[in-house]
């Protein structure tokens, strides 16, 4: 037994859920544990408390509602990786789900306990985070919602209230018939923690000229990064290598990425561009192909 | 706090903290001692069980949280006493272990992926396993192993009962 004693609640409801959190300064919401227990294992994490969600009715699901994709926190990552919603809507997060943990952890996490616990490193945080999701929350029964660029802030901090518990995410769907994807991550082992990687989604018009494009760099820095200025540059142009990596350049010039025993900050810096220009090359290839 | 689980298809009645593991509750309390304690922070997935047929680090998984699922220790894949399940003999045949500790998990993981892809690739059967460490094969016999019994179970038409 490696953790600190906890009191174990199994709220019927997310309003439940807030009023246990609220009664407990030191409760915290579990949902796969996948992260929230190694913590509590090495003892980062201690708290009094832990209020089970994984069984909420109605907090698991995948719901097209048109101009976005509606998942519910307690979705597992296991069920997106295979869902034909997800593949046909969410290509982006559909592609980087196999590099989200492994098998084993997939299958207990969840989508919302990947965004709330907000870590700079993880896939799911950076698709959020480049095609703009937004987060919704409940909080003393009352829902609030914020667009991803403003919830995560800092190294596994986010907007998310103290008492609040996070609800749904929606993820903009492109209606453009062309659209591709494309992901690149560099870690020390399969699916391990990404050094840097890089997430992009582009949409073409008909003569092969980009229409509209996001990317995003994750892992390198605290927070993922969105280059709206490298997706501007591309807009109304065909794909030319030279210069987008000219525009990620400059895009990351002011970036301190972290530094650790595996990857200078210089390196990431340098490998951001790269996976930037392979990720947007791939999502450029991938729509010209559904021309 | 007292929870039920159905472990090998045989229900348990236990009492456990709410901090035990569900790794600690079955190796200390159901004496099921096949569910290896590796790093016990989700890292080197020793601990591997099946959940509803899916592999889950047992060691991530409190036992309060498990009622009410399937779960399926490395104890309930053989098909009867004193025998072992194609995956377990393809183990043995290939050399797919040298210490054992990471064995159990490794077959458990092998049978979640056989269950749902009786075709794996190669790329497929390391994919299944890249949560799970090894320290003493190199792998390479293991992933051997897991080949070896996918061919057969499709050539005698056994299907990985999905658990």
């Amino acid at each position: 037994m490696k953790p600190a004693a906890f009191e174990y609640s199994r709220p019927a409801d997310i309003d439940e859920t807030c009023a246990l959190l609220a009664a407990d300064d030191g409760a915290r919401v579990i949902a796969g544990g996948q992260t929230l227990v190694p913590l509590m294992a090495m003892r980062l994490a201690r708290p009094s408390r832990i209020i089970d969600i994984a069984r909420i009715p109605g907090l698991a699901y995948v719901r097209d509602e048109g101009n976005d994709i509606a998942i519910g926190a307690t979705t597992k990552q296991h069920v997106i990786e295979s869902d034909p919603v997800i593949r046909a809507k969410l290509p982006l997060l559909f592609k980087v789900m196999p590099f989200v943990g492994h098998t084993a952890t997939r299958a207990r996490g969840t989508v919302g306990g990947s965004l709330a616990n907000g870590d700079g490193a993880a896939e799911i945080v950076l698709v959020a985070a480049t095609l703009g999701a937004t987060l919704v929350w409940r909080d003393a029964g009352t829902n609030s919602s914020m667009t991803a660029s403003d919830f995560f802030l800092g190294p596994m901090v986010t907007a998310l209230p103290l008492n609040a518990c996070l609800a749904e995410a929606h993820f903009p769907v492109w209606p453009e018939p062309l659209v591709g994807v494309g992901f690149h991550e560099i870690n020390a082992r399969q699916s391990d923690f990404a050094f840097v990687s890089a997430a992009a989604q582009i949409a073409l018009d008909g003569d092969g000229c980009c229409t509209r494009a996001a990317i995003g760099i994750g892992a390198a820095t605290a927070v993922p990064l969105r280059l709206d200025t490298v997706a501007e540059n591309l807009k109304g142009k065909r794909f030319e290598e030279g210069k987008v990596r000219k525009a990620l350049k400059a895009a990351l010039a002011d970036i301190e990425p972290m530094a650790d025993l595996h990857a200078s900050a210089e390196y990431r810096k340098r490998v951001a561009v790269t996976l930037g220009v392979r990720a947007l090359a791939d999502a450029y290839q991938a729509a010209a192909r559904h021309a | 706090m007292k929870v039920e689980l159905d472990i090998n298809k045989v229900k348990h009645a236990v009492e456990v903290e709410p901090r035990t593991s569900l790794l600690d509750c079955l190796r200390d309390k159901l004496l099921l001692t096949g569910a290896h304690a590796g790093c016990e922070h989700g890292v080197c997935g020793a601990c591997t069980v099946l959940v509803d047929g899916a592999p889950v680090r047992s060691c991530l998984m409190f036992a309060v949280q498990a009622d009410g699922y399937a779960i399926t220790t490395i104890e309930g894949l053989s098909p009867g006493p004193g025998e072992l399940s194609p995956i377990q003999d393809a183990f043995c045949e290939t050399h797919g272990m040298q210490c054992g500790y990471c064995t159990p998990a490794m077959i458990l993981a092998a049978h979640a992926l056989l269950s749902k892809n009786s075709q794996p690739r190669r790329e497929e059967i390391i994919d299944a396993i890249s949560g799970n460490i090894c320290r003493c094969t190199g792998y390479a016999q293991i992933v051997e192993a897991i080949a070896l019994a996918a061919e057969r179970m499709r050539r005698q038409n056994i299907k990985a009962d999905p658990l």
